[in-house]
């Protein structure tokens, strides 16, 4: 399939010469991608480089089965463009953010509005308007964007009749803190404190694509004993998040045992990526070149023994849901997602392996240490909550078996390398002119950070996609014929990011 | 006077107990999920401070919206003085007080129904329409549960009436009325009482708009609610008459306790239902508190 695009290819944490794209007029464009999505390919990044003569659509797709990226670009141009949603719903949130942004009007898209640009006074996101439905029957649910719990802010839109949700419609946009505007012209000091709180729950995994994207700038790669921290670091944030999920959802369904177990083994994992570099959240730990902390034998052997504990605990308490036939009962047949949804939308991480469809970074696009240790994908049918909380169950054990062989075997080697700096006038060690792609399994899905260098090495443009971007879509299509009340069910078996969306 | 000082002490009696009932669930479900949970006696320093505290109004409401949770709790009361304790009696008695104590309660639900619409708030009105929805399976299932009490006692006096048999009849109906119970107190698994999530809920979306003392109202009214069903439910299954009052007293204490913790080890280890499965189990409630009237229809015939 890739043999044949007439994309430029690249590997997953590589970098690609700006003139080695290939460039067509936007129409052009838009029809040579919709031929690669049409050919099994999927749609990573979709974004617009601003230059003098107009603006650059650039494409960033991944060939899944063939296990490489393709990436190409259109002519610069300002003002109409026929719209790719029109064929391939994936763009959908990717033409929006372009159109609004950078002004260029996708022709033919269904549905163009603001995704999180702040309305007239400043205050709010310009939602726009929300598609309504008809009828004397019809009663619309305004939810948000302040709830009730301790959650982040988005709106919630849905068109009921009676409890039977017949459409429902997200509108995001309230933690925009304008994150890629910030980076142009970086890196900056403060960059990669910034990029760690991109969505503060998956810090790891946005750290690590940074620092990939700036290795691969550099034409390095990290030493490989921190490839080998920077994995378990991003295993151990992954086991503590589908931990707390599994938690949140026998919490949602009233069933108290599992949830109150959760949420403590939520902490004992957070405490392990405290031990590895003294942040819960795992701050610090990352950082281009390298790693910031090293995990000695001793400290090793103590995390070897408090994640085998977890690890049981954690058997235990998903054991308890699953016996529960009350809880079955919920999970099953309630927001369901079906797998041609799934691929139409572009769906990542666990909900589109909730749904049958292989789709692992780790898996597809290997790159750092996963290039030699691998943890099976996890995947199960079905598509609804109770496939979403298996999946996530099936990745906790792989994780967890992941984490317990790799500690044992460690490699050796320093954690640290600078980035080599070339001679040029400017000693930065980036090359320019120069598009870098990295691609990560975070614990959502698929996190893919693009950089482009300008002429001197600094960001021209950095597009952070976030999993939940993809998956955002996927949550609105889940409650198509559910009941209402399901809605905050669903909600946590998605479990997406209000922030790494918002950027 | 005698008499009015028992009225009294009845009144502050189940004005001081109620809310010791949700505070004992509390401790039961933190006991099973390996918390401390909140003290015993939350709800009352809960009740104390909303009581100190203004009432935010809406600019779209009208006096019912403070009237509703008042005449809500002055129903609910009304039903407990209407219950009696074993030998001791009711506060007040005559022909047909079970209809009245059906029908206070009817009176409360459609108060706080009628405050929760007052708002005008998308939510409240969704509260208010499933929580009715669900009281007309639930009131089946409660008036045949009375039936069958009347059928076996031959009478309409809530006095003569809650002196039961022991036997088929009385497990039917207990499990008919603990479900009813579950129901009608909002408790798992048709509603989950500590879910923030404004969607799922049932009765608490009625009352997210309330504030203050009308709140407090509405909590109280609630926790009296329970107690009542708790103590119905004893009533109905335990015979209390032939005890002496003290012996009485305790069988009732204890009796209202089992019930209780047992709501407590109900919520800590069932999941609650999706909201189409809901009339199932109170249909199958219904259906419970039917076999029992049979049961004391050809029964008592035998």
């Amino acid at each position: 399939m890739s043999s044949e695009t007439s994309f430029a290819l690249l590997a997953n944490a590589t970098s690609l010469p700006w003139a080695a794209l290939p460039e067509w007029p936007a129409a052009e464009f838009v029809r040579a991608t919709a031929a690669e999505l049409d050919r099994g390919a999927r749609l990573c990044a979709w974004f617009g480089v601003p230059g003098d003569a107009g603006t650059h659509l650039v494409a960033i797709i991944a060939f899944d089965a063939d296990n490489t990226l393709a990436a190409a670009r259109s002519a610069p141009f300002a003002g109409h463009y026929p719209s790719l949603t029109a064929t391939h719903p994936q763009a959908h949130l990717f033409e929006r953010e372009v159109w609004e942004q950078h002004g260029l009007v996708p022709d033919g898209h269904p549905w163009l509005k603001p995704v999180r640009r702040t309305d007239a006074a400043g205050t709010a996101p310009a939602n726009g308007e929300f598609f309504r439905v008809d009828g004397r029957e019809i009663h619309e649910v305004a939810v948000g964007p302040v709830h009730a719990g301790i959650i982040e802010p988005g709106h919630f839109r849905f068109q009921c009749a009676g409890e039977e949700v017949l459409h429902l419609e997200i509108a995001l946009g309230y933690q925009h803190r304008g994150a890629e505007t910030g980076l142009a012209g970086g890196p900056h000091r403060a960059t990669l404190s910034q990029i760690e709180t991109v969505a503060g729950d998956t810090t790891i995994g946005h750290a690590t694509a940074y620092a990939s994207v700036l290795e691969a700038l550099a034409g390095t790669e990290a030493p490989l004993r921190a490839q080998w921290l920077r994995a378990l670091a991003l295993e151990l944030e992954r086991l503590a998040n589908h931990t707390g999920d599994l938690g949140a959802l026998a919490n949602d369904v009233a069933f108290l045992p599992t949830s109150a177990a959760c949420g403590k083994i939520r902490g004992d994992f957070l405490n392990l990526t405290a031990l590895l570099c003294g942040n819960r959240f795992g701050r610090g730990l990352v950082r281009p070149g390298g790693c910031h902390h090293d995990l000695e034998p001793a400290r090793a052997t103590t995390m070897l023994e408090r994640l085998r504990v977890a690890v049981a605990d954690t058997e235990q308490a998903a054991g308890w849901l699953w016996d529960a036939a009350s809880v079955r009962a919920r999970f099953e047949n309630t927001g369901p997602v079906f797998a041609p949804q799934a691929t139409a939308l572009g769906l990542v991480g666990p909900p589109a392996r909730a749904c049958g469809l292989v789709r692992d970074v780790r898996y597809d696009h290997p790159a750092g240490w996963y290039r030699l240790a691998q943890a099976p994908v996890a995947v199960w049918p079905g598509g609804d909550v109770y496939a979403r909380a298996r999946v996530r169950w099936l990745e906790l054990q792989r994780s967890g078996q992941f984490l317990l062989e790799q500690l044992a075997t460690p490699p050796d080697g320093p954690i640290f390398e600078a980035l080599p700096a070339p001679a040029c006038p400017e000693p930065v060690s980036r090359a320019p002119d120069t598009l870098a792609v990295a691609l990560v399994e975070g614990w959502r899905g698929e996190i893919c950070h693009v950089a482009l260098t300008d002429s001197a090495g600094k960001f021209r443009r950095y597009k952070i996609t976030d999993p939940s971007f993809h998956n955002w879509t996927g949550l609105a299509l889940a409650l198509r014929g559910q009941a209402i009340s399901d809605f905050p069910l669903c909600n946590k078996s998605f479990n997406l990011s209000y922030c790494g969306h918002d950027l | 006077m005698i008499v009015f000082l028992e009225f009294v002490a009845r009144l502050v009696g189940w004005l001081v107990l109620a809310p010791l009932l949700p505070g004992i669930i509390n401790k039961v479900k933190a006991w099973v999920g390996g918390r401390r949970g909140p003290p015993v006696l939350q709800l009352y320093y809960d009740l104390a401070r909303l009581w100190q505290k203004g009432v935010v109004l809406s600019t779209l409401v009208s006096p019912g919206f403070i009237a509703g949770p008042a005449v809500a709790w002055v129903a609910v009361l009304g039903a407990a003085l209407l219950l009696p304790l074993g030998p001791v009696g009711a506060g007040l008695s005559f022909r047909g007080d079970v209809l009245l104590l059906i029908y206070l309660l009817a009176l409360a639900r459609f108060c706080t129904a009628w405050a929760a619409m007052e708002t005008g708030s998308a939510f409240e009105g969704m509260g208010a329409a499933r929580e009715v929805s669900y009281a007309v399976l639930a009131e089946a299932a409660i008036i045949t549960a009375v039936l069958a009490l009347c059928v076996h006692s031959g009478s309409v006096s809530l006095a003569t009436m809650l002196n039961p048999a022991a036997g088929a009849g009385a497990v039917l109906l207990a499990a008919g009325l603990f479900a009813v119970l579950l129901a009608e107190n909002c408790r798992v698994p048709f509603d989950d009482p500590n879910t923030h999530l404004e969607l799922t809920m049932i009765h608490e979306v009625m009352i997210l708009d309330h504030s203050g003392p009308p709140l407090a109202a509405i909590l109280h009214g609630a926790s009296i609610k329970l107690l009542l069903f708790a103590t119905l439910l004893v009533e109905a299954v335990v015979p209390l008459g032939g005890l002496s009052r003290p012996a009485a007293a305790g069988v009732l204490a204890a009796g209202v306790l089992v019930v209780t913790v047992g709501v407590g080890l109900v919520e800590s280890l069932l999941a609650r239902l999706a909201f189409r499965r809901v009339p199932l189990l109170l249909t199958t409630a219904f259906l419970l508190c039917l076999f029992a009237l049979l049961v004391a229809w050809k029964g008592g015939a035998a």
